[in-house]
């Protein structure tokens, strides 16, 4: 008796010792992710999904990185914060993913960003508000500009065509409130007056009544912060009570179905987005062109129409395997402090150099000020 | 001034008509059957994002597919009766309201998977030219709005007061037991009710969507405030119902244009509430009396 | 007796289960949002199941209490277990104020007006940017300590949850049994009936009500510090619905249908989310078939199947013996 059970357990054991030893060559890369893929906000999460689909799948088939396959874990929170921090818990500690690339919204974004802490994995958001990354924290990194830099931009652009007075109207989401804010709280250092400040519910389908109240100010231009259905639906209005002023747009309309919608109300509409809605346009000795080509290309082959939003993805995606090839390893630490090292990397919003004080890593100059031109996008110089 | 309240007046009846066709709705299913239908709102998507999708690219012209998606919706409706609606006979109202509440995300659910979430437009049917009058202007789109709605609640009207079938559905709400007795068909009525609400739901999907866009998620809100409207107008009473739509697009608008933009929704909401205070069955609502 | 053995067997479950499985995903982090929705729908229950007040707002008072907590704690520097009283306070308060004018309404109009008035509180915390960190939300709330331990586990925010839950069942199993239970449910069956009976009906429609509202509260307060982040989203009327769905799938007038509701609803999104773009019609065709089908709610419906089940086999027994 007591041999055999020797025996046994010695087998076992050097059976086991065996198997622990070939173990770690085949363990896949774990990337989480939580977007919006239905709801309000799907017009964010659903290219980001597909994006992040297409991409992994072809580095898996170049042979995946470090040696190692990727495989993306996903769950689609509809944009609601609640969902978004039981799925970040999901993927933190049933997954056990490595990095986790994903939040579409701020507010998902907001809301998960003590739970990566207290986890420590590293973390790169893909939505827009700037609270995201100031004050900076240690494992939370971010793709898209800010609304305070879309908000920036089109203050410069104002100046210099000498508007100093504007009304502002904005989607009561959270895309347009924290727009909103950004936009109150630059506009003295740029010199700009507001002169009206009105706002829509995300699901309203006339704001006729706001912008009457606008055209008799004496606003020299109108800003829109919002996304959906709501600002299609401002440009329109605004064309048919005659409104002869300068409209400018967020970042939230770049994206090719805005122009379908608003129609010929679109003609003239100016806004800040990043270079990939007009990368044939930019001239050829442009580093960000031939990135930009190539993932219009490929996302144009398989799914239709590309969206900047997608491109956050691509960016979040390729410099979370850079930084895992970096540290040769999944170590989360490590790999948070190779994300955080990112230098002179050439995404789809611009060229991307973080450090220890700025986790987006991106400056202006990445963001192209935009206006439609017979139902296209062309580049304001 | 004058020139502002007038454009917030327009727009606040174009709106307030699609609330009144949506409330319309409701106001006759309940009539006929008590059940609040909380699918409601989803009639008016499916009407318009059928449209849209029959239309596309290279299909049906815009006359055949604009009758086409109101069939289809018509179709929709009669399968929620017979196949939710009716096999749950004698639940409670709450029950029902469930079953409806999951009707409605099952549509959508539908909506969903065979069209996408993008946002979907539609042409206007006699261009974008805005008409002016005085300092306000008016889409073409709307006066389809507001004629189409005031055709169907004439014809609504004249559906319940002078046919048979109608009175017929009248009957049945009154007194179910009683409509079977004289030789009425309640089934049948009940198919005919809900076919109608979503034949009224799809024709203010396909009038209103131009301006408006829709996406498959559109008929929540919408759904929401014609449910409202229908209980401004009190409850039961269609006539009261397209009232209570009307008013409350004129409040919203008005709210928005005088008051405060950000709060509208909930200023029409408090005015709801006040109505309701001090007129607990609704503006022209039926004092109910309760039998003990 | 009978009733505390109910509550004895929930709290056996409640306790083994996470011993059962520990570090298991579905207990400690669904789990917590399980028993957080199951104290919702029972306060829901005593509302709609007992009293037959329909409320479609009731996330607005769940908001109240985690906004009250959540605002007190951040921006003013109050213990959170003072924020959670004073949020109690004010949710008192304004369930009070606006009971009396809504409970004189009845069915569709009271269910309008509770949605109305959810809406509005909504809309409030939107707007007010200023004090609520408008749609973006309120972050940094400090987590609770009792009695020295601080909170910041999932599996501590489990025990203090189900703790609460069986405090909040224990209290709605003894108000149902009680005088003023009893005078609920004779309200439900007939108001007219109850009032010549001489029960003050307004006294105790307004009683469960601003009840039910405390309850709400309680969960909004310890909600907040159990997620450091809360938003409008969480209390909007679709949540409101989602309580309304609970407690009538799981049974209504039935406390532990209530709570068996909330289980089934919290569960069923997070298996069905390997449906992805099918989960939403799935999940609304399993909704309308359970209705249909269990109109007296799961719980129920699920007991009278089961006793079905058992007197045939208990006759199919005789029927042989008798042969």
């Amino acid at each position: 008796m007591n041999v055999r059970k020797i025996l046994t357990t010695l087998t076992a054991s050097l059976l086991l010792t065996l198997a622990a030893g070939q173990a770690p060559a085949a363990e896949p890369i774990k990337i989480g992710s939580f977007l919006a893929v239905t709801g309000g906000a799907s017009f964010l999460g659903d290219p980001e999904l597909k994006t992040l689909q297409m991409y992994i799948e072809e580095i898996n088939a170049k042979g995946g990185v470090i040696g190692r396959q990727i495989e993306l874990v996903h769950y689609d929170d509809g944009g609601s914060p609640k969902k978004s921090v039981n799925f970040a818990k999901r993927l933190i500690q049933k997954d056990k993913v490595d990095v986790i690339v994903g939040g579409s919204t701020s507010g998902s974004t907001l809301a998960v960003m003590p739970l990566v802490d207290r986890a420590q994995i590293p973390f790169i958001s893909l939505a827009g508000s700037v609270k995201i990354i100031s004050p900076v924290q240690y494992w939370t990194f971010k793709m898209p500009h800010t609304d305070a830099m879309a908000a920036a931009k089109i203050y410069g652009d104002m100046k210099q065509r000498g508007i100093t007075k504007i009304a502002l109207i904005s989607g009561s989401g959270g895309f347009g409130k924290s727009g909103r804010t950004q936009s109150l709280q630059l506009a003295r250092q740029y010199g700009i007056e507001i002169v009206a400040d009105e706002s829509y519910g995300a699901k309203d389908t006339d704001m006729t009544a706001q912008l009457t109240k606008i055209r008799d100010t004496d606003a020299q231009a109108i800003l829109n912060f919002g996304f959906g259905t709501g600002p299609a639906i401002v440009t329109k209005n605004v064309r048919q009570l005659g409104i002869e002023l300068p409209l400018y747009q967020s970042h939230g309309v770049a994206s090719k179905k805005f122009i379908e919608l608003a129609g010929d109300a679109a003609e003239g509409v100016r806004l800040p987005a990043a270079a990939l809605l007009v990368a044939d346009q930019l001239p050829d000795s442009d580093p960000q062109k031939p990135v930009l080509l190539a993932y219009k290309k490929k996302f144009e082959a398989k799914y239709g129409p590309v969206s900047t939003f997608g491109g956050h993805a691509y960016d979040g995606l390729h410099i979370a395997l850079e930084a895992i090839e970096r540290a040769g390893s999944t170590d989360k630490a490590k790999v948070r402090d190779e994300i955080e090292k990112t230098r002179g990397f050439i995404g789809t919003g611009g060229i991307y150099n973080m450090s220890p004080r700025d986790h987006l890593g991106l400056s202006l100059k990445a963001f192209k000020m935009l206006e439609i031109k017979d139902g296209n996008w062309t580049i304001v110089k | 001034m004058f020139d502002q309240i007038l454009q917030f007046v327009l727009t606040g009846v174009t709106v307030g008509a699609t609330y009144a066709l949506v409330a319309l709705g409701f106001a006759i299913i309940y009539n006929a059957s008590d059940v609040v239908n909380f699918a409601q709102g989803e009639f008016v998507m499916m009407g318009a994002m059928s449209a849209i999708a029959m239309s596309a690219g290279d299909g049906l012209p815009i006359f055949l597919s604009l009758p086409l998606a109101v069939l289809v919706t018509i179709g929709v409706g009669i399968l929620l009766q017979k196949f939710a609606i009716a096999p749950a006979r004698g639940a409670s109202v709450v029950t029902t309201i469930i079953i409806t509440i999951g009707a409605s995300i099952f549509l959508r659910g539908v909506a969903l998977l065979l069209w996408g979430k993008s946002i979907f437009a539609m042409p206007h049917f006699s261009g974008e030219q805005p008409i002016h009058i005085g300092k306000a202007t008016l889409l073409p789109q709307s006066l389809w709005v507001m004629g189409g709605a005031a055709f169907l609640v004439l014809g609504v009207h004249w559906f319940f007061n002078h046919t048979t079938h109608g009175k017929a559905i009248l009957a049945c709400s009154c007194n179910r037991t009683a409509a079977k007795l004289v030789g009425i068909n309640v089934g049948m009525m009940m198919l005919i009710a809900y076919g109608l609400s979503a034949f009224l739901g799809a024709m203010a999907g396909i009038l209103v969507t131009p301006i408006t866009f829709t996406s498959y998620d559109a008929g929540v809100m919408l759904g929401l405030k014609g449910f409202s409207a229908a209980i401004l107008g009190g409850f039961g009473n269609p006539m009261g119902a397209v009232a209570g739509g009307i008013l409350l697009g004129l409040i919203e608008s008005l709210a928005a244009g005088l008051i405060s933009s950000g709060y509208k929704d909930a200023i029409g909401f408090i005015i709801l509430l006040l109505v309701l205070f001090f007129r607990p069955s609704g503006l022209f609502g039926k004092a109910t009396s309760e039998r003990v | 007796m009978r009733r505390l053995a109910g509550l004895c067997l929930l709290a056996v479950i409640v306790v083994l289960l996470p011993i059962l499985f520990p570090d298991n995903y579905y207990v400690t982090v669904v789990g917590v949002t399980a028993l957080l929705h199951a104290i919702l729908a029972v306060s829901l229950n005593l509302l709609m199941g007992y009293a037959g007040q329909i409320s479609l707002g009731h996330a607005a008072f769940f908001g109240i209490g985690a906004y009250t907590s959540a605002i007190l704690t951040t921006r003013y520097g109050w213990d959170p277990w003072a924020a959670i009283m004073a949020g109690l306070a004010l949710t008192g308060l304004v369930s009070f104020l606006v009971s009396r004018p809504i409970l004189r309404l009845k069915g569709h109009y009271l269910a309008m007006a509770t949605l109305g008035l959810g809406i509005i509180i909504n809309i409030i915390l939107v707007q007010g940017e200023q004090l609520t960190g408008g749609p973006d939300g309120l972050g940094g709330i400090p987590t609770l300590s009792l009695f020295g331990w601080a909170l910041d586990t999932d599996l501590g925010w489990y025990w203090m949850m189900g703790a609460t839950l069986l405090g909040v069942v224990w209290l709605a199993l003894n108000i149902i049994d009680s005088r003023s239970g009893r005078a609920l449910r004779a309200l439900h069956g007939s108001e007219v009936a109850a009032e010549m009976m001489g029960i003050n009906t307004t006294a105790a429609k307004t009683g469960v009500f601003v009840l039910a509202a405390l309850i709400a509260s309680l969960a909004g307060g310890l909600f907040c510090h159990q997620q450091s982040f809360i938003s409008p989203d969480s209390f909007n009327f679709f949540f409101s619905i989602e309580l309304v769905t609970m407690v009538v799938l799981g049974g209504m007038a039935s406390t532990y249908g209530a709570v068996f509701g909330a289980l089934i609803l919290t569960f069923l999104p997070e298996l069905l989310v390997v449906f992805e773009d099918f989960e939403v019609m799935i999940f609304g065709a399993i909704l309308m078939l359970m209705m249909i089908f269990l109109p007296q709610g799961l719980f129920v419906g699920l007991q009278n199947l089961a006793l079905r089940w058992l007197n045939r086999r208990r006759s199919a027994a005789f029927g042989a013996v008798g042969e």
